[in-house]
């Protein structure tokens, strides 16, 4: 009996171990949370990619009153 | 300053540091894990903005002593980008906050201050739009912006230490230099600002000469 007890304890000491893997942290909190820092780098690319298209829109803006010109 | 060297040099630290900034190791810290690493995404943002708002206020000062309209185009231009990369600060830092504060937008003294200061620069670029003639636009706007720039550093680094905030460096929180930041953050760090500061100063150039040729096509 006692043999049986230790046994049926360790094995529920054991299903601790599997609880924690079901509250694992989901979506942008996994892996650390390194998606996080992805997001962030993508934010600065696409901001600066945007501002590099209205540097764009501004130059045509001159290059057509250059070109109207001669 | 129209040799190539420096941008080659931003765009190669840029590129170290983003590569770097992703792989290599980083200190294990509570809540905060891997988003440790947005430190070489997020702060620079801001350095790149004070660096900008510097170049401006030192030529709104050139313009009352010269009266060229050229240092009044520069002003301006450095303050269009440097509002760019404040905006990128201001959201990449809300994001960051979500996933260690709780929320986008806490309220928090550090987050308050800096979107007061981005919006006294929008306030400049309106004051400045609002005035046709162009001798007075270049004073005006020059005298605002000498005033807006200590308010802006009064906001970002004097006003949030004196309360509590979550934002490291403020309100008896101590900045990561105290005790996260350590040597091998500091070999991404450093290259990262300096890197996105340059690329910064390439993107204002590139601007004001925009400008200086629209305006000279103009007379």
């Amino acid at each position: 009996m006692k043999k049986f007890t230790t046994t049926l304890l360790l094995v529920l000491a054991a299903v601790q171990l599997f609880a924690q893997t079901a509250d694992a942290p989901e979506g942008l909190y996994a892996s650390d949370r390194i998606y996080v820092v992805v997001i962030v780098a993508g934010i600065i690319l696409l901001g600066l990619i945007a501002f590099l298209f209205s540097i764009d829109r501004r130059l045509k803006k001159i290059e057509k009153k250059s070109s109207g010109k001669n | 300053m129209n040799k190539i060297w420096w941008k080659i040099l931003g765009s190669v630290l840029v590129v170290y540091s983003t590569i770097a900034g992703f792989l290599a190791p980083v200190p294990k810290l509570p809540i905060l894990h891997e988003t440790i690493r947005n430190l070489y995404f997020h702060v620079p943002m801001w350095f790149a903005m004070i660096v900008l708002f510097t170049i401006s206020v030192v030529n709104s000062v050139k313009v009352l002593r010269s009266n060229k309209p050229v240092d009044d185009l520069k002003a301006v231009e450095s303050v269009n980008t440097g509002i760019v990369f404040g905006i990128l600060g201001i959201v990449t830092g809300a994001i960051w906050a979500k996933f260690t504060w709780g929320q986008y937008w806490s309220f928090d003294v550090k987050q308050n201050f800096a979107a007061i200061s981005l919006l006294l620069y929008f306030a400049y670029l309106v004051l400045r739009n609002a005035i046709d003639e162009e001798q007075k636009r270049a004073k005006i706007s020059a005298i605002y912006n000498i005033f807006a720039y200590p308010m802006m550093v009064v906001l970002l680094f004097v006003l949030p230490r004196l309360q509590d905030s979550l934002h490291p460096g403020n309100g008896g929180n101590p900045g990561f230099n105290s005790y996260d930041l350590d040597s091998r953050m500091r070999m991404v760090f450093y290259p990262a600002c300096l890197g996105w500061i340059i690329i910064g100063y390439w993107i204002y150039t590139l601007l004001f000469r925009l400008r200086a040729i629209d305006n000279n096509s103009a007379i």
